[in-house]
């Protein structure tokens, strides 16, 4: 379960936004929408411990974070920046499962091509693999639509939906509104009033 | 746990420029001395030894940089942090395979580098050992510079002004024991030292490096 209460993200001292109250249950999904600057990748950043400036407290589970940095290693091919991503995790790791995700992605014939020789689109999605095979409760998404095509983002909004189906938890950081079945909003203005 | 192991050796095989340049440092660094130094005399004053274990410190402290900038400009370190259970143990990983690369491998060279320096054979195990347990200290140490200044863009210079004050103890028992006669910890103190400097940083510096690396990835 997410919590948030009263939580306020600082930035060089500097409120980034009014105080935040939310609560989301297992198998639902948010939103996070605000123009940019208004501090959304920061809450995110936040919310899994990697930012330490803030007001306020926050619930968080276990979570898998996908940010602006893919976090593939450039060296080496999908299946070995699987294999590393889920030994980190302490999941175990099988390579049909893999091949199987990545045949999901669309990028099964490239599961031994170094990522350095993928475009950006394909390492995003790519990277997108790890959301499928981490064991992890709650996926926390730093807008996951940026470089992909049009059936990118469909595949995008599908794995969402099918997160939440499965009593997983999404937050995610978007422009573009997310299209699944249920949803919450959460709008970040600049210090002007945000409730779910 | 080891799925980690087997990504930081492919790392460190795959991005052979890391393996061959502190190596090649030295090497040339030797060169250059030899090239600018008077021709020898027949009494080996030591200065030689002096001058081969500053190369190793520079040669250290110019791989230092790289320790962890690919995974921080990746975004690994950032799911190393958020996924990993012991993120301790991984970075502990990184600057150990950091110091087979420039350290151990320097170490291994170093009777062929010191007789290159006209050191007398006598002295050549002595240095040997003496690289040997001192060079993880350069490591250790010198990652909670990089883990401080990789956020930083090109952290060179700031890197070399705060690490290599930290390298002076290592450098002073270093060259000690490179010049003593004998090896026997009895009688040598300086080589006391050198293991108790190497322990302390192999222990302790790895929490400095976590807190150093959280300090990066919260500015970033």
């Amino acid at each position: 379960m997410l919590k948030l209460t009263d939580l306020v993200v600082l930035r060089d001292e500097a409120r980034l936004f009014q105080p935040l109250n939310a609560t989301l249950e297992a198998g639902g999904c948010v939103e996070l929408l605000g123009p940019n600057g208004s501090g959304k990748s920061t809450l995110l950043r936040t919310m899994i411990g990697l930012h330490d400036q803030y007001e306020g407290t926050y619930e968080c589970p276990d979570c898998f974070y996908q940010g602006h940095k893919l976090g593939l290693d450039d060296l080496m091919n999908p299946i070995e920046n699987l294999e590393w991503f889920l030994g980190l995790e302490g999941s175990s790791f099988d390579e049909d499962s893999a091949r199987k995700a990545l045949a999901r992605v669309n990028m099964v014939e490239y599961a031994l091509v170094p990522c350095s020789r993928m475009s950006q689109g394909q390492k995003r999605r790519v990277s997108m693999v790890r959301w499928i095979l981490s064991k992890r409760l709650a996926w926390i998404l730093d807008e996951p639509f940026t470089l992909l095509d049009a059936t990118g983002v469909r595949l995008v909004n599908e794995l969402i939906q099918e997160k939440c189906e499965a009593g997983g938890l999404v937050v995610c950081a978007t422009h573009l509104p997310l299209q699944v079945q249920e949803k919450k909003s959460i709008q970040l203005e600049a210090l002007s009033g945000s409730q779910v | 746990m080891g799925s980690v192991w087997v990504r930081e050796w492919r790392a460190v095989v795959r991005n052979r420029s890391a393996i061959i340049n502190p190596v090649a440092f030295v090497f040339l660094g030797v060169l250059l001395f030899n090239l600018g130094s008077r021709s020898y005399e027949e009494s080996f004053d030591g200065s030689a030894l002096g001058m081969l274990w500053v190369l190793v410190l520079i040669a250290n402290l110019l791989a230092l940089d790289s320790t962890f900038r690919r995974d921080f400009e990746s975004g690994l370190l950032e799911q190393i942090f958020v996924s990993a259970e012991v993120p301790f143990l991984i970075l502990f990983l990184k600057v150990l395979m950091q110091w087979m690369t420039t350290g151990f491998l320097i170490s291994l060279l170093s009777p062929l580098l010191a007789l290159l320096m006209g050191v007398p054979y006598e002295l050549l195990g002595n240095t040997f050992v003496a690289l040997l347990i001192g060079t993880p200290t350069l490591s250790f140490l010198g990652a909670i510079g990089a883990s401080l200044t990789v956020g930083m863009g090109r952290g060179g210079a700031l890197l070399a002004l705060l690490v290599l004050p930290l390298y002076i103890p290592v450098l002073i028992f270093g060259v000690d024991v490179s010049q003593s006669q004998s090896i026997a910890l009895t009688e040598i103190s300086s080589l006391y030292w050198l293991f108790f400097i190497s322990l302390a940083s192999l222990t302790l510096a790895p929490f400095a490096i976590l807190l150093g690396l959280k300090i990066s990835l919260a500015m970033d």
